[in-house]
């Protein structure tokens, strides 16, 4: 089981990565900083190759792999209203 | 099709209806240090104009902008002043920060008045030249008392160090013209066109009370006068009972040290990087210089806090015919785009040629600006019309008839909502079926309150009449009515759904004028990253944010270049919340505001906060003042905290059940919808009590909500009556 944002549980399956925790939890979110047990995930590149640190494009691009028991954070960056 | 056309006849006709009604000459000096240093009073009813000055502990205790708003209204009006009293006023400020060319986001004024809607007093932020060219002209704020026995202008000239007030008979009353018809009136070449700035409204602002002022500015590459709009809390239902048209400022000759800063260098410096920011940053980030703000509609349907159907549900299949690529089709892009000299975030967009198919404009092109996300949720979602058109004109019209977009949104949606549950029908709603998704039916209610006639007049009333007008003449059930109506306080909720955010539910509940989301925004950090999760972590957030956002509104400063766009190392650097405090940006603002003030005093962005804090509480007890200000009307509508219908409970039940079973200690199996329902509502009511319990401890106020003596002394917001006022309700 994958914990995350301590609140949500999704069950892990073997060779599962942070792109497939991210599309279990319906977080489509171009934009989020993800931390695997308070570590910081090493950034995506993005399309237009710019120099993005922790995103972006979308679940299927997050491709670190996550191990059953993980506890992982993923921290929306949206300003908002 | 830039504009509509003013012929040279009609010009005549304009001037020949002007007749000067009282004049008030001043030496027009240099703003120094962000500061002008005096603010002008215009009194309609006896036509008299005065200039007075701005002391240092004006200053320093409320700032500018919001802050001296709230303080010239507070000394204006009594406990018993009314929206329509003659001495209530339209106060606008742009705050000393306001009026920069070298930092993005830097022109914005805050009007303010006591409100139609809500009968206290309330504020709105507002882009458009108006606040930064009153200040050149001399004034760092304007107040506009009394009643005009006809229709008049207020003309502020500030290069030539003049203050009129005009009878204008012949002028528009909407502001698609009126706007035009001022700077065609008041600056000859396109360099003074640029230099006219207007506050108007419209004739729907006449008939309803949820009246928005537009303030126009000038764009030079369109030739245009475009609007943005203080749409909260009725202040143009305001403007026009005063019967007020426009008051319009004239200012030439900005420069890049017209602020006259302590220290231009700093200044400059802080503006370049966040420039260069933006433009490396934006793009992968929210891209608000190609969508505006309406890119947030998709992140919101994503994640079920789009409001549909009256804040019913939190997404809907058809969202996607009103996200941002249907409307960028509209706009002409390219153009800068700002609504403040300097901004390169500039996330105000210009449909040009837009065709209306409705209304008095029927078949003309137009200009109209927008439309916000505000407004695509609250026309579009919430009302269930997924039109991309109808929404833009339906923005075209709340613009020019004078209309907040947001009350217009939210109210008609209860309205809708009421007509489906069978409380009206089209006898009460004179034919008009007021079914979820009827364009048509949506603006011709805007006609109607453009008219003052028909259904129309009793939904510009706003929610909290409507739900008066409805128990008491149609006989509907109270008590469902105010579990359904989206208010606060009388104010219309903004547009987010917050039923899984509790920290949001009191951002909106415990916000001084009503439920805006411009004091705090926390649906994200609260119900989906989790960072909050104690009532004590919500408090803290919900003292934090709304301290730290009351900043931009004493400044004349927009909030979207704080966190709408973020350096690429602030998740590196800084954790949790501290990351969306974005502490580098908070430090721009450090320097911005010593550079331009010479404050010394000012070293941190605890230091900003506290400024912010004074002038919070002062507003929290202005609204005790005016007899509100008490825990009673921090009471939330139970839409806004959980599902009040079955099919409400329903339609997410897996949820609703899971947190049953986990939160509240009991177990859903055997239990009807209607007694999980009730269940899950003692449990969320309870929530928000705890809730508001806490943030009145961490915000130093009794559990009534009233800031205590101490507090009050400590914030240097002793003055005697406010003393008096403490003292009196401890």
């Amino acid at each position: 089981m994958i914990r995350v944002n301590d609140r949500w549980d999704i069950p892990w399956h073997e060779g599962m990565t942070v792109g497939d925790v991210l599309a279990a939890c319906g977080f489509t979110h171009h934009y989020v900083a993800v931390s695997i047990n308070g570590k910081l995930v090493p950034p995506v590149p993005h399309a237009s190759g710019g120099p993005v640190p922790h995103a972006s494009g979308g679940p299927a691009q997050h491709t670190q792999p996550v191990a059953d028991g993980d506890h992982i954070q993923v921290i929306h960056i949206i300003g908002g209203g | 099709m830039p504009a509509p056309l003013i012929t040279p006849q009609r010009m005549e006709a304009l001037k020949a209806g002007h007749q000067v009604l009282a004049e008030f000459h001043y030496e027009p000096r240099p703003v120094d240090k962000g500061y002008a240093g005096q603010t002008l009073y215009v009194n309609v009813s006896d036509n008299t104009i005065a200039a007075k000055p701005v002391d240092d502990r004006m200053k320093h205790t409320f700032t500018g902008g919001r802050g001296f708003d709230l303080w010239l209204l507070w000394n204006a009006v009594t406990g018993k002043t009314r929206w329509d009293s003659s001495e209530n006023e339209v106060v606008i400020s742009a705050g000393p920060i306001g009026g920069t060319t070298q930092y993005p986001g830097t022109g914005k004024s805050i009007a303010a008045a006591i409100s139609p809607l809500t009968g206290t007093v309330v504020d709105s932020n507002v882009g458009g030249y108006f606040g930064p060219l009153l200040k050149f002209a001399g004034f760092d704020a304007i107040e506009v008392q009394g009643i005009a026995d006809r229709e008049v202008i207020v003309f502020v000239d500030g290069n030539a160090g003049l203050v009129q007030i005009m009878t204008a008979p012949e002028e528009s009353v909407n502001t698609y013209e009126l706007a035009e018809e001022m700077v065609a009136l008041f600056g000859k070449t396109p360099e003074e066109k640029r230099g006219v700035s207007s506050v108007t409204s419209g004739v729907g602002a006449g008939h309803s009370l949820i009246g928005c002022l537009n303030l126009s500015f000038y764009d030079i590459r369109r030739q245009v006068a475009r609007l943005k709009q203080a749409g909260r809390g009725g202040i143009g239902t305001v403007l026009r009972h005063k019967k007020v048209k426009a008051v319009v400022v004239k200012w030439v000759g900005l420069k890049g040290d017209s602020l006259h800063p302590d220290d231009l260098p700093t200044m400059q410096q802080v503006g370049a990087k966040m420039h260069r920011e933006i433009y490396e940053r934006d793009p992968i980030m929210f891209t608000m210089r190609y969508d505006g703000t309406n890119h947030l509609t998709k992140v919101m349907n994503d994640y079920d806090i789009l409001p549909v159907h009256n804040f019913q549900y939190g997404a809907h299949p058809e969202a996607v015919k009103i996200y941002s690529p249907e409307f960028v089709k509209f706009f002409s892009l390219g153009i800068p785009d700002g609504c403040w000299y300097g901004c390169t975030l500039a996330c105000a967009k210009c449909a040009e040629g837009f065709e209306i198919y409705t209304g008095p404009h029927k078949g003309e092109r137009v200009t109209v600006d927008g439309p916000e996300y505000e407004t695509v949720a609250g026309i579009g979602a919430n009302c269930g019309i997924w039109d991309a058109h109808a929404v833009l004109e339906a923005n075209f019209y709340c613009d020019t008839y004078g209309i907040d977009t947001i009350s217009f949104g939210t109210g008609l949606a209860f309205a809708m909502e009421c007509y489906e549950a069978g409380i009206l029908n089209k006898q009460i709603t004179g034919g008009l079926e007021l079914n979820f998704g009827n364009a048509g039916a949506m603006l011709e209610v805007l006609h109607q309150i453009g008219r003052g006639e028909g259904f129309g007049v009793t939904v510009g009333q706003g929610i909290r009449r409507m739900k008066q007008i409805f128990a008491e003449q149609v006989g509907a059930d109270p008590k469902f009515l105010q579990d359904i109506g989206m208010e606060c306080k009388g104010l219309e909720y903004s547009e987010y759904v917050t039923k899984e955010s509790l920290a949001q539910q009191g951002g909106y509940g415990l916000a001084n004028k009503g439920p805006q989301h411009d004091e705090a925004w926390l649906i994200f950090m609260d119900a989906v990253n989790n960072q909050i999760p104690t009532f004590e972590d919500k408090a803290e957030a919900l003292h934090y944010f709304p301290m730290w956002r009351t900043f931009f509104g004493l400044n004349g400063l927009c909030k979207l270049p704080w966190n709408d766009v973020e350096p690429a190392a602030n998740r590196v650097d800084y954790k949790g919340i501290q990351a969306a405090k974005v502490p580098e940006h908070v430090q721009n603002y450090v320097d911005l505001f010593r550079a331009i003030t010479g404050r010394t005093d000012i070293q941190t962005g605890e230091d900003l906060v506290a400024m912010s804090e004074k002038v919070y509480n002062f507003q929290r007890l202005f609204n005790l003042k005016m007899g509100y200000g008490t825990r009673e009307h921090d009471a939330i509508p139970y839409r806004s905290v959980g599902p009040v219908t079955n099919k409400e409970y329903e339609s997410r039940a897996e949820r609703y059940d899971k947190q049953l079973r986990e939160l509240a200690g009991i177990d859903p199996d055997g239990m009807t919808t209607d007694q999980k329902r009730l269940a899950l509502r003692r449990y969320r009511e309870d929530q928000y009590e705890k809730l508001v319990d806490a943030v009145y401890k961490r915000r130093g106020w009794n559990e009534q909500g009233i800031p205590t003596l101490q507090k009050v002394r400590e914030l240097g917001i002793d003055y005697p009556d406010v003393v008096t006022l403490v003292e009196k309700h401890s």
